[in-house]
Protein backbone atom coordinates (compact mmCIF):
# COMPACT_ATOMS: atom_id res chain seq x y z
CA UNK A 1 0.00 0.00 0.00
CA UNK A 2 2.77 2.87 0.75
CA UNK A 3 6.10 2.36 -1.17
CA UNK A 4 8.86 4.54 0.22
CA UNK A 5 11.37 4.97 -2.53
CA UNK A 6 14.55 6.82 -1.49
CA UNK A 7 13.13 9.55 -0.01
CA UNK A 8 15.07 12.62 1.27
CA UNK A 9 14.66 15.97 2.42
CA UNK A 10 17.26 18.81 3.12
CA UNK A 11 16.11 21.65 5.17
CA UNK A 12 18.78 23.90 4.36
CA UNK A 13 22.24 21.90 4.24
CA UNK A 14 20.55 19.55 6.69
CA UNK A 15 19.94 16.17 5.26
CA UNK A 16 16.81 15.64 7.84
CA UNK A 17 15.80 12.21 5.77
CA UNK A 18 18.64 10.61 3.74
CA UNK A 19 17.67 7.95 0.94
CA UNK A 20 14.87 6.28 3.60
CA UNK A 21 13.36 3.46 1.47
CA UNK A 22 10.70 1.03 2.88
CA UNK A 23 7.21 -0.86 2.12
CA UNK A 24 4.31 -1.16 4.12
CA UNK A 25 1.50 -4.00 3.05
CA UNK A 26 -2.31 -4.14 3.84
CA UNK A 27 -1.77 -6.00 7.42
CA UNK A 28 0.95 -4.32 8.42
CA UNK A 29 1.56 -2.16 11.30
CA UNK A 30 5.12 -0.80 10.86
CA UNK A 31 6.24 0.96 14.19
CA UNK A 32 8.82 4.02 13.31
CA UNK A 33 11.01 4.67 16.02
CA UNK A 34 13.91 6.81 16.49
CA UNK A 35 15.51 9.46 18.83
CA UNK A 36 14.40 13.24 18.52
CA UNK A 37 14.83 14.89 15.06
CA UNK A 38 15.49 11.62 13.74
CA UNK A 39 13.56 12.82 10.69
CA UNK A 40 10.06 10.47 12.12
CA UNK A 41 8.09 13.18 11.44
CA UNK A 42 9.34 14.82 8.25
CA UNK A 43 9.45 11.53 6.25
CA UNK A 44 5.61 10.99 7.88
CA UNK A 45 5.06 14.37 6.18
CA UNK A 46 6.12 13.82 3.38
CA UNK A 47 4.23 10.24 2.91
CA UNK A 48 1.22 12.28 3.57
CA UNK A 49 2.15 15.12 1.01
CA UNK A 50 1.96 17.92 3.29
CA UNK A 51 6.21 18.87 2.28
CA UNK A 52 7.45 17.73 -1.02
CA UNK A 53 10.32 15.64 -0.94
CA UNK A 54 13.78 17.09 -2.00
CA UNK A 55 14.24 13.61 -3.93
CA UNK A 56 12.81 10.44 -4.20
CA UNK A 57 9.57 9.18 -4.54
CA UNK A 58 5.94 8.19 -1.86
CA UNK A 59 2.97 6.24 -3.31
CA UNK A 60 0.32 5.39 -1.55
CA UNK A 61 -2.13 2.65 -3.25
CA UNK A 62 -0.48 3.09 -6.80
CA UNK A 63 -0.89 7.07 -6.44
CA UNK A 64 2.58 8.86 -6.95
CA UNK A 65 1.91 11.84 -3.89
CA UNK A 66 3.33 13.96 -5.85
CA UNK A 67 1.83 13.45 -8.96
CA UNK A 68 -1.63 12.47 -7.99
CA UNK A 69 -2.05 14.02 -4.17
CA UNK A 70 -5.83 13.93 -4.32
CA UNK A 71 -6.14 10.55 -4.98
CA UNK A 72 -3.03 9.11 -2.49
CA UNK A 73 -4.72 11.60 0.16
CA UNK A 74 -8.20 10.55 -0.16
CA UNK A 75 -6.49 7.05 0.91
CA UNK A 76 -4.87 8.22 4.05
CA UNK A 77 -6.09 8.96 7.41
CA UNK A 78 -3.27 11.52 9.37
CA UNK A 79 -2.93 12.08 12.69
CA UNK A 80 0.01 14.70 12.95
CA UNK A 81 1.96 15.43 15.57
CA UNK A 82 0.48 17.06 18.54
CA UNK A 83 -2.58 16.58 17.32
CA UNK A 84 -4.33 19.61 15.88
CA UNK A 85 -7.88 20.58 16.25
CA UNK A 86 -9.89 23.69 15.34
CA UNK A 87 -10.42 24.94 19.16
CA UNK A 88 -13.35 26.99 18.36
CA UNK A 89 -15.58 24.25 17.57
CA UNK A 90 -17.15 21.55 19.15
CA UNK A 91 -16.57 18.06 18.71
CA UNK A 92 -18.99 17.51 17.08
CA UNK A 93 -19.03 19.74 14.11
CA UNK A 94 -15.12 19.09 13.79
CA UNK A 95 -16.12 15.63 12.62
CA UNK A 96 -18.39 16.73 10.77
CA UNK A 97 -16.28 18.63 8.78
CA UNK A 98 -13.95 15.97 8.70
CA UNK A 99 -16.33 13.65 7.27
CA UNK A 100 -17.46 16.22 4.57
CA UNK A 101 -14.07 17.36 3.30
CA UNK A 102 -13.61 13.26 2.67
CA UNK A 103 -16.97 13.83 0.93
CA UNK A 104 -19.03 11.86 3.00
CA UNK A 105 -22.41 12.83 2.42
CA UNK A 106 -26.09 12.72 4.36
CA UNK A 107 -26.53 9.48 6.73
CA UNK A 108 -23.37 8.53 5.68
CA UNK A 109 -21.35 11.20 7.19
CA UNK A 110 -23.77 10.56 9.78
CA UNK A 111 -23.26 6.81 10.80
CA UNK A 112 -19.29 7.52 10.18
CA UNK A 113 -19.47 10.35 12.83
CA UNK A 114 -20.65 8.04 15.20
CA UNK A 115 -18.94 5.36 14.28
CA UNK A 116 -15.81 6.82 15.28
CA UNK A 117 -17.35 8.74 18.24
CA UNK A 118 -18.41 5.31 19.53
CA UNK A 119 -14.63 4.11 18.35
CA UNK A 120 -12.90 6.86 20.37
CA UNK A 121 -15.07 7.27 23.88
CA UNK A 122 -15.68 10.77 22.68
CA UNK A 123 -19.66 10.32 23.24
CA UNK A 124 -19.45 12.23 26.81
CA UNK A 125 -17.59 15.44 25.21
CA UNK A 126 -19.23 15.54 21.89
CA UNK A 127 -21.21 19.13 22.17
CA UNK A 128 -18.12 20.51 24.01
CA UNK A 129 -15.75 22.97 22.53
CA UNK A 130 -12.33 21.72 21.51
CA UNK A 131 -10.68 24.58 22.95
CA UNK A 132 -12.03 23.09 27.01
CA UNK A 133 -10.84 19.43 26.41
CA UNK A 134 -8.36 17.99 28.11
CA UNK A 135 -5.37 16.94 25.96
CA UNK A 136 -6.19 13.05 26.21
CA UNK A 137 -9.63 14.05 24.80
CA UNK A 138 -7.82 16.53 22.07
CA UNK A 139 -5.73 13.55 21.68
CA UNK A 140 -8.56 11.11 20.32
CA UNK A 141 -10.94 13.85 18.47
CA UNK A 142 -7.99 14.14 16.03
CA UNK A 143 -7.53 10.28 16.06
CA UNK A 144 -11.14 9.95 15.50
CA UNK A 145 -10.62 12.46 12.70
CA UNK A 146 -8.27 10.18 10.89
CA UNK A 147 -10.11 7.33 10.69
CA UNK A 148 -13.40 8.72 10.00
CA UNK A 149 -13.47 7.74 6.11
CA UNK A 150 -12.32 4.61 7.24
CA UNK A 151 -8.86 4.83 4.92
CA UNK A 152 -6.71 1.96 3.83
CA UNK A 153 -3.87 3.68 5.00
CA UNK A 154 -3.17 5.59 8.63
CA UNK A 155 -0.57 7.77 9.44
CA UNK A 156 -0.35 8.33 12.89
CA UNK A 157 2.44 10.71 14.42
CA UNK A 158 2.97 9.81 18.16
CA UNK A 159 -0.58 8.48 18.40
CA UNK A 160 -0.15 7.84 22.05
CA UNK A 161 1.61 10.86 23.28
CA UNK A 162 0.11 12.85 26.27
CA UNK A 163 -2.41 9.83 26.66
CA UNK A 164 -2.90 7.91 30.37
CA UNK A 165 -1.41 4.07 30.65
CA UNK A 166 -5.58 3.52 29.85
CA UNK A 167 -5.95 5.27 26.67
CA UNK A 168 -2.34 4.10 25.61
CA UNK A 169 -3.67 0.84 25.85
CA UNK A 170 -7.21 1.46 24.36
CA UNK A 171 -5.21 3.06 21.09
CA UNK A 172 -2.72 0.17 20.84
CA UNK A 173 -5.59 -1.94 20.98
CA UNK A 174 -7.30 -0.14 18.18
CA UNK A 175 -4.29 0.22 16.22
CA UNK A 176 -3.51 -3.77 16.41
CA UNK A 177 -7.52 -4.17 15.32
CA UNK A 178 -7.29 -1.61 12.23
CA UNK A 179 -4.06 -3.20 11.35
CA UNK A 180 -5.60 -6.17 9.96
CA UNK A 181 -7.26 -4.48 7.45
CA UNK A 182 -5.54 -1.76 6.79
CA UNK A 183 -1.58 -0.49 6.71
CA UNK A 184 -0.32 1.62 9.40
CA UNK A 185 2.68 3.20 10.24
CA UNK A 186 2.83 4.91 13.50
CA UNK A 187 5.93 6.71 15.36
CA UNK A 188 6.58 6.15 19.28
CA UNK A 189 8.66 6.61 21.80
CA UNK A 190 7.90 4.01 23.67
CA UNK A 191 9.30 1.07 23.06
CA UNK A 192 6.56 -1.63 24.50
CA UNK A 193 4.33 -0.14 22.06
CA UNK A 194 6.35 -1.70 19.57
CA UNK A 195 6.48 -5.03 20.93
CA UNK A 196 2.16 -4.70 21.77
CA UNK A 197 1.04 -2.98 18.72
CA UNK A 198 3.70 -3.57 15.53
CA UNK A 199 3.93 -6.19 12.95
CA UNK A 200 7.41 -5.04 12.06
CA UNK A 201 9.20 -1.93 13.57
CA UNK A 202 11.92 0.21 11.99
CA UNK A 203 14.82 2.13 14.30
CA UNK A 204 15.55 5.61 12.54
CA UNK A 205 18.74 7.95 13.30
CA UNK A 206 19.78 10.76 11.80
CA UNK A 207 17.90 10.66 8.81
CA UNK A 208 18.57 7.14 8.18
CA UNK A 209 17.33 3.39 8.31
CA UNK A 210 19.21 2.15 10.97
CA UNK A 211 17.36 -1.37 11.78
CA UNK A 212 14.23 -2.82 9.88
CA UNK A 213 12.66 -6.04 11.17
CA UNK A 214 9.95 -7.76 13.13
CA UNK A 215 9.83 -6.84 16.61
CA UNK A 216 11.09 -10.08 17.00
CA UNK A 217 14.46 -9.58 14.67
CA UNK A 218 15.08 -6.69 16.84
CA UNK A 219 15.24 -8.05 20.04
CA UNK A 220 17.21 -10.69 18.68
CA UNK A 221 19.95 -8.12 18.15
CA UNK A 222 20.49 -7.47 21.53
CA UNK A 223 23.43 -8.40 23.61
CA UNK A 224 21.07 -10.21 26.09
CA UNK A 225 19.18 -12.37 23.51
CA UNK A 226 19.39 -16.20 23.99
CA UNK A 227 21.74 -15.46 27.27
CA UNK A 228 20.43 -17.22 30.17
CA UNK A 229 19.18 -16.29 33.77
CA UNK A 230 19.10 -17.84 36.87
CA UNK A 231 18.74 -17.68 40.61
CA UNK A 232 20.69 -20.56 42.64
CA UNK A 233 21.32 -21.49 46.44
CA UNK A 234 23.94 -23.66 47.53
CA UNK A 235 27.37 -22.06 46.10
CA UNK A 236 28.88 -18.56 45.95
CA UNK A 237 28.56 -16.20 43.61
CA UNK A 238 32.60 -16.28 43.00
CA UNK A 239 32.05 -20.38 42.39
CA UNK A 240 28.52 -19.92 40.12
CA UNK A 241 30.56 -17.02 38.11
CA UNK A 242 33.62 -19.68 37.36
CA UNK A 243 31.95 -22.55 36.61
CA UNK A 244 29.17 -20.84 34.16
CA UNK A 245 32.23 -18.90 32.60
CA UNK A 246 34.01 -22.61 31.99
CA UNK A 247 31.48 -23.85 30.21
CA UNK A 248 31.05 -24.93 26.70
CA UNK A 249 29.07 -22.31 24.35
CA UNK A 250 29.37 -19.77 27.13
CA UNK A 251 31.32 -16.51 26.37
CA UNK A 252 31.20 -14.91 29.57
CA UNK A 253 28.88 -15.02 32.97
CA UNK A 254 28.26 -12.43 35.60
CA UNK A 255 26.97 -14.02 39.31
CA UNK A 256 25.86 -11.66 42.44
CA UNK A 257 24.40 -12.22 45.41
CA UNK A 258 20.62 -11.25 45.65
CA UNK A 259 19.53 -12.19 49.34
CA UNK A 260 20.54 -15.47 50.54
CA UNK A 261 20.57 -17.14 46.87
CA UNK A 262 22.97 -15.99 43.79
CA UNK A 263 21.29 -14.02 40.12
CA UNK A 264 23.33 -15.19 37.40
CA UNK A 265 23.83 -14.70 34.18
CA UNK A 266 25.85 -16.89 31.03
CA UNK A 267 26.15 -14.93 27.47
CA UNK A 268 26.00 -17.41 24.86
CA UNK A 269 29.19 -17.63 22.50
CA UNK A 270 27.32 -17.48 19.33
CA UNK A 271 23.21 -16.09 19.19
CA UNK A 272 20.38 -18.38 18.99
CA UNK A 273 21.99 -21.51 21.15
CA UNK A 274 19.38 -23.09 22.45
CA UNK A 275 21.22 -25.56 23.67
CA UNK A 276 22.74 -23.13 26.66
CA UNK A 277 19.69 -23.64 29.02
CA UNK A 278 19.64 -27.56 29.36
CA UNK A 279 23.34 -27.65 29.48
CA UNK A 280 23.09 -24.72 32.29
CA UNK A 281 20.50 -26.64 34.33
CA UNK A 282 22.64 -29.60 33.76
CA UNK A 283 25.31 -27.99 35.58
CA UNK A 284 23.35 -26.73 38.16
CA UNK A 285 22.18 -30.45 38.97
CA UNK A 286 26.00 -31.85 39.04
CA UNK A 287 26.85 -28.99 41.35
CA UNK A 288 23.57 -29.76 43.45
CA UNK A 289 22.64 -25.97 43.27
CA UNK A 290 19.11 -25.22 44.33
CA UNK A 291 17.61 -23.50 40.83
CA UNK A 292 14.45 -21.53 42.26
CA UNK A 293 14.44 -19.81 38.57
CA UNK A 294 16.16 -20.30 35.07
CA UNK A 295 15.02 -18.70 31.89
CA UNK A 296 16.15 -17.48 28.55
CA UNK A 297 16.33 -13.82 28.15
CA UNK A 298 14.57 -12.73 24.99
CA UNK A 299 16.67 -9.95 24.32
CA UNK A 300 15.78 -5.66 25.43
CA UNK A 301 14.95 -3.69 22.73
CA UNK A 302 15.49 -0.78 25.00
CA UNK A 303 19.26 -1.84 24.65
CA UNK A 304 19.02 -2.46 20.76
CA UNK A 305 17.60 1.05 20.71
CA UNK A 306 20.19 2.80 22.65
CA UNK A 307 22.94 1.01 20.76
CA UNK A 308 22.46 1.75 17.50
CA UNK A 309 20.63 5.35 18.14
CA UNK A 310 23.66 7.18 20.65
CA UNK A 311 25.84 8.51 18.53
CA UNK A 312 29.34 7.00 18.33
CA UNK A 313 31.66 9.90 20.26
CA UNK A 314 29.32 8.87 23.72
CA UNK A 315 29.16 4.83 23.11
CA UNK A 316 33.21 5.87 22.17
CA UNK A 317 33.26 8.02 25.76
CA UNK A 318 31.44 4.77 27.44
CA UNK A 319 33.59 1.69 26.55
CA UNK B 1 -12.14 16.85 -10.42
CA UNK B 2 -15.30 17.84 -11.53
CA UNK B 3 -16.52 21.26 -10.83
CA UNK B 4 -19.34 20.16 -8.48
CA UNK B 5 -16.84 18.86 -6.43
CA UNK B 6 -14.27 22.23 -5.95
CA UNK B 7 -16.91 24.15 -4.93
CA UNK B 8 -18.48 21.70 -2.54
CA UNK B 9 -14.72 21.47 -0.78
CA UNK B 10 -15.03 25.13 -1.23
CA UNK B 11 -17.79 25.24 0.59
CA UNK B 12 -17.13 22.98 3.50
CA UNK B 13 -13.85 25.17 4.22
CA UNK B 14 -16.16 28.38 4.21
CA UNK B 15 -18.78 26.59 6.26
CA UNK B 16 -16.17 25.78 9.11
CA UNK B 17 -14.57 28.85 9.21
CA UNK B 18 -17.85 31.07 9.19
CA UNK B 19 -18.82 28.81 11.88
CA UNK B 20 -15.84 29.77 13.53
CA UNK B 21 -16.48 33.18 13.98
CA UNK B 22 -19.73 32.84 15.03
CA UNK B 23 -19.00 30.48 17.84
CA UNK B 24 -16.64 33.04 19.88
CA UNK B 25 -17.38 36.64 20.22
CA UNK B 26 -15.08 38.11 17.48
CA UNK B 27 -17.87 37.82 14.93
CA UNK B 28 -20.38 40.37 17.05
CA UNK B 29 -17.85 42.30 18.28
CA UNK B 30 -16.78 43.44 14.57
CA UNK B 31 -19.91 43.97 13.79
CA UNK B 32 -21.22 46.32 16.50
CA UNK B 33 -17.87 48.29 16.23
CA UNK B 34 -18.26 48.58 12.75
CA UNK B 35 -21.75 49.93 13.03
CA UNK B 36 -21.11 52.05 15.31
CA UNK B 37 -18.15 53.26 13.25
CA UNK B 38 -20.10 53.71 10.21
CA UNK B 39 -22.71 55.53 12.21
CA UNK B 40 -20.16 58.06 13.90
CA UNK B 41 -18.42 58.70 9.99
CA UNK B 42 -21.29 59.13 8.35
CA UNK B 43 -23.53 61.60 10.76
CA UNK B 44 -20.48 63.43 12.68
CA UNK B 45 -18.32 63.21 10.13
CA UNK B 46 -19.50 63.16 7.29
CA UNK B 47 -22.14 65.66 7.79
CA UNK B 48 -25.24 63.61 6.72
CA UNK B 49 -27.52 65.94 7.71
CA UNK B 50 -25.87 69.31 6.94
CA UNK B 51 -25.65 67.53 3.03
CA UNK B 52 -28.87 68.55 2.41
CA UNK B 53 -28.70 65.91 -0.36
CA UNK B 54 -30.25 62.58 -0.65
CA UNK B 55 -27.41 60.48 -0.69
CA UNK B 56 -25.18 58.36 0.90
CA UNK B 57 -21.49 59.64 0.26
CA UNK B 58 -20.93 60.69 3.30
CA UNK B 59 -21.56 57.03 4.29
CA UNK B 60 -19.45 55.38 1.58
CA UNK B 61 -16.50 58.17 1.41
CA UNK B 62 -15.15 56.79 4.86
CA UNK B 63 -14.90 53.18 3.90
CA UNK B 64 -11.54 52.90 2.54
CA UNK B 65 -10.78 54.26 5.78
CA UNK B 66 -12.70 52.54 8.20
CA UNK B 67 -11.63 49.26 6.46
CA UNK B 68 -7.91 49.74 6.41
CA UNK B 69 -8.18 48.88 10.36
CA UNK B 70 -10.97 46.28 10.35
CA UNK B 71 -10.34 44.57 7.60
CA UNK B 72 -7.16 43.62 8.41
CA UNK B 73 -8.68 42.94 11.94
CA UNK B 74 -10.90 40.52 10.37
CA UNK B 75 -8.64 38.69 8.02
CA UNK B 76 -5.47 38.67 10.33
CA UNK B 77 -6.33 35.06 11.75
CA UNK B 78 -7.37 33.51 8.56
CA UNK B 79 -3.64 32.29 7.71
CA UNK B 80 -1.75 32.70 11.18
CA UNK B 81 -4.43 30.56 13.09
CA UNK B 82 -3.87 27.69 11.00
CA UNK B 83 -0.03 28.17 11.71
CA UNK B 84 -0.20 28.55 15.05
CA UNK B 85 -2.60 25.65 16.37
CA UNK B 86 -1.22 23.10 13.70
CA UNK B 87 -4.63 22.68 11.94
CA UNK B 88 -2.88 23.75 8.59
CA UNK B 89 -1.12 20.24 7.93
CA UNK B 90 -4.32 19.01 8.76
CA UNK B 91 -6.19 20.84 6.16
CA UNK B 92 -3.81 20.87 3.61
CA UNK B 93 -3.11 17.21 4.19
CA UNK B 94 -7.15 16.63 3.39
CA UNK B 95 -8.09 15.47 -0.04
CA UNK B 96 -8.71 19.87 -1.32
CA UNK B 97 -5.89 21.39 -3.49
CA UNK B 98 -4.53 24.51 -1.32
CA UNK B 99 -6.24 26.69 -3.79
CA UNK B 100 -9.70 24.95 -2.73
CA UNK B 101 -8.33 26.31 0.94
CA UNK B 102 -7.58 29.29 0.19
CA UNK B 103 -10.64 30.39 -1.73
CA UNK B 104 -12.78 28.87 0.54
CA UNK B 105 -11.10 30.68 3.88
CA UNK B 106 -10.89 33.50 1.80
CA UNK B 107 -14.78 33.74 0.80
CA UNK B 108 -16.39 32.94 4.41
CA UNK B 109 -14.60 36.11 5.08
CA UNK B 110 -15.45 38.28 2.39
CA UNK B 111 -19.25 36.69 3.58
CA UNK B 112 -18.75 37.96 6.57
CA UNK B 113 -17.79 41.19 6.02
CA UNK B 114 -20.49 41.68 3.18
CA UNK B 115 -23.25 40.98 6.28
CA UNK B 116 -21.83 43.64 8.64
CA UNK B 117 -21.93 45.44 5.38
CA UNK B 118 -25.55 44.76 4.70
CA UNK B 119 -26.66 45.21 8.60
CA UNK B 120 -25.70 49.27 7.30
CA UNK B 121 -29.57 48.99 5.48
CA UNK B 122 -31.49 51.06 7.48
CA UNK B 123 -29.45 53.95 6.60
CA UNK B 124 -30.48 53.03 3.08
CA UNK B 125 -33.84 53.36 4.23
CA UNK B 126 -33.32 56.60 6.05
CA UNK B 127 -32.19 58.68 2.37
CA UNK B 128 -35.32 56.77 0.74
CA UNK B 129 -37.48 58.33 3.40
CA UNK B 130 -35.79 61.59 3.36
CA UNK B 131 -35.77 62.49 -0.25
CA UNK B 132 -35.52 60.45 -3.53
CA UNK B 133 -32.01 59.16 -3.80
CA UNK B 134 -30.06 57.31 -6.97
CA UNK B 135 -30.39 54.37 -6.10
CA UNK B 136 -28.54 52.95 -9.03
CA UNK B 137 -25.57 55.26 -7.08
CA UNK B 138 -26.42 53.24 -3.74
CA UNK B 139 -26.19 49.58 -5.41
CA UNK B 140 -22.79 50.56 -7.42
CA UNK B 141 -21.56 52.02 -4.49
CA UNK B 142 -22.09 49.24 -2.46
CA UNK B 143 -21.17 47.01 -4.47
CA UNK B 144 -17.45 49.22 -4.78
CA UNK B 145 -17.10 48.89 -1.35
CA UNK B 146 -17.87 45.07 -1.04
CA UNK B 147 -14.94 45.12 -3.90
CA UNK B 148 -12.94 47.37 -1.48
CA UNK B 149 -12.98 45.10 1.50
CA UNK B 150 -12.76 42.25 -1.07
CA UNK B 151 -9.30 43.59 -2.02
CA UNK B 152 -7.83 44.46 1.39
CA UNK B 153 -9.18 41.04 2.66
CA UNK B 154 -6.82 39.79 -0.23
CA UNK B 155 -4.06 41.08 1.31
CA UNK B 156 -4.37 40.25 4.66
CA UNK B 157 -4.69 36.88 3.87
CA UNK B 158 -1.45 36.93 1.99
CA UNK B 159 -0.10 38.91 5.02
CA UNK B 160 -1.53 36.00 7.31
CA UNK B 161 0.00 33.31 5.75
CA UNK B 162 3.14 34.75 6.00
CA UNK B 163 3.55 34.87 9.43
CA UNK B 164 2.48 32.86 12.72
CA UNK B 165 1.92 36.39 14.97
CA UNK B 166 -1.32 37.47 14.31
CA UNK B 167 -0.21 41.15 15.08
CA UNK B 168 2.85 41.21 12.75
CA UNK B 169 -0.02 40.00 9.81
CA UNK B 170 -2.17 42.98 11.11
CA UNK B 171 0.25 45.40 10.85
CA UNK B 172 1.83 44.30 7.58
CA UNK B 173 -1.27 44.45 6.02
CA UNK B 174 -2.44 47.85 7.21
CA UNK B 175 0.56 49.54 5.89
CA UNK B 176 0.06 47.48 2.28
CA UNK B 177 -3.47 49.11 2.69
CA UNK B 178 -2.82 52.50 3.50
CA UNK B 179 -0.12 52.64 0.81
CA UNK B 180 -2.49 51.54 -1.94
CA UNK B 181 -5.06 54.34 -0.32
CA UNK B 182 -2.48 57.20 -0.26
CA UNK B 183 -0.74 56.22 -3.86
CA UNK B 184 -2.56 58.05 -6.13
CA UNK B 185 -2.56 60.71 -3.57
CA UNK B 186 -1.36 64.47 -5.19
CA UNK B 187 1.59 64.91 -2.32
CA UNK B 188 2.72 61.55 -2.41
CA UNK B 189 3.10 61.49 -6.51
CA UNK B 190 4.55 64.52 -6.33
CA UNK B 191 7.10 62.85 -4.52
CA UNK B 192 8.01 61.05 -7.29
CA UNK B 193 6.70 63.61 -9.94
CA UNK B 194 10.85 65.45 -9.74
CA UNK B 195 12.91 61.94 -10.26
CA UNK B 196 10.41 59.52 -11.98
CA UNK B 197 9.76 58.94 -15.37
CA UNK B 198 6.15 59.77 -15.73
CA UNK B 199 5.04 56.32 -17.12
CA UNK B 200 5.87 55.33 -13.51
CA UNK B 201 4.21 57.89 -11.78
CA UNK B 202 1.05 57.10 -13.52
CA UNK B 203 1.76 53.37 -12.94
CA UNK B 204 1.38 54.18 -9.21
CA UNK B 205 -1.00 56.11 -9.20
CA UNK B 206 -3.29 53.82 -11.07
CA UNK B 207 -2.61 51.07 -8.27
CA UNK B 208 -4.44 53.69 -6.14
CA UNK B 209 -7.93 52.10 -4.92
CA UNK B 210 -9.51 55.63 -4.71
CA UNK B 211 -9.99 56.31 -8.11
CA UNK B 212 -11.46 52.91 -8.70
CA UNK B 213 -13.41 53.49 -5.55
CA UNK B 214 -14.39 56.84 -6.14
CA UNK B 215 -15.68 56.09 -9.68
CA UNK B 216 -18.41 53.67 -8.84
CA UNK B 217 -19.22 55.56 -5.46
CA UNK B 218 -21.03 57.83 -8.77
CA UNK B 219 -22.58 54.99 -9.78
CA UNK B 220 -20.25 54.17 -12.50
CA UNK B 221 -19.23 50.53 -12.86
CA UNK B 222 -16.76 50.96 -15.33
CA UNK B 223 -14.63 47.31 -16.89
CA UNK B 224 -11.44 48.91 -15.53
CA UNK B 225 -12.31 49.40 -12.34
CA UNK B 226 -13.85 45.38 -12.43
CA UNK B 227 -10.57 44.33 -13.85
CA UNK B 228 -8.43 46.44 -10.97
CA UNK B 229 -10.87 45.21 -8.49
CA UNK B 230 -10.31 41.78 -9.43
CA UNK B 231 -6.72 41.82 -9.77
CA UNK B 232 -6.85 43.42 -6.45
CA UNK B 233 -7.73 40.72 -4.95
CA UNK B 234 -6.61 37.99 -7.40
CA UNK B 235 -3.18 38.67 -6.94
CA UNK B 236 -2.88 38.69 -2.93
CA UNK B 237 -4.06 35.27 -3.15
CA UNK B 238 -1.91 33.91 -6.01
CA UNK B 239 0.64 35.21 -3.37
CA UNK B 240 -0.85 33.56 -0.42
CA UNK B 241 -0.80 30.11 -2.15
CA UNK B 242 2.64 30.92 -3.38
CA UNK B 243 3.83 31.82 -0.02
CA UNK B 244 1.93 28.44 1.98
CA UNK B 245 3.92 26.36 -0.78
CA UNK B 246 7.35 27.82 0.66
CA UNK B 247 6.29 27.16 4.03
CA UNK B 248 5.90 23.41 3.19
CA UNK B 249 9.06 23.10 0.99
Amino acid sequence: MITVNNLVKLFGTKRAVDGVSFTVERGEVLGFLGPNGAGKSTTMRMITGFIPPSAGTVSVGGHDVQEDPIAAKKLIGYLPENAPAYTDMTVFSFLHFAAELRGLRGDEKKNAVNRVVEMCFLGGVLHQSVETLSKGYRHRTCFAQSIIHNPDVLVLDEPTDGLDPNQKHEVRQIIKRMGEKKAIIFSTHILEEVEAACSRAIIIDRGKIVANGTPGDLKAMSEWAGAVSLRVRGASPAVVRAKLSDMGGAKKASADEEGAAVRARVYPSKPGNRDLARAVAELAARENWKVEELHVEEGRLDEVFRNITLPDTVKEAKS
Amino acid sequence: MSCSKTWRHIWTVTKRELTGYFASPVAYVFIVIFLLMNGFFTFMLGGFFERGEASLTSFFMWHPWLYLFLVPAAGMRLWSEERRLGTMELLLTMPITPWQAIVGKFVACWLFLLLALVLTCPLVFTVMYLGSPDKGAILSGYFGSFLLAGGYLAIASMTSAMTRNQVISFILSVVICFFLILCGWEPVTRLLVNWAPEWLVRAVASFSVMTHYLSMQRGVIDSRDLIYFASLIGFPLFCTGVILRGLRS
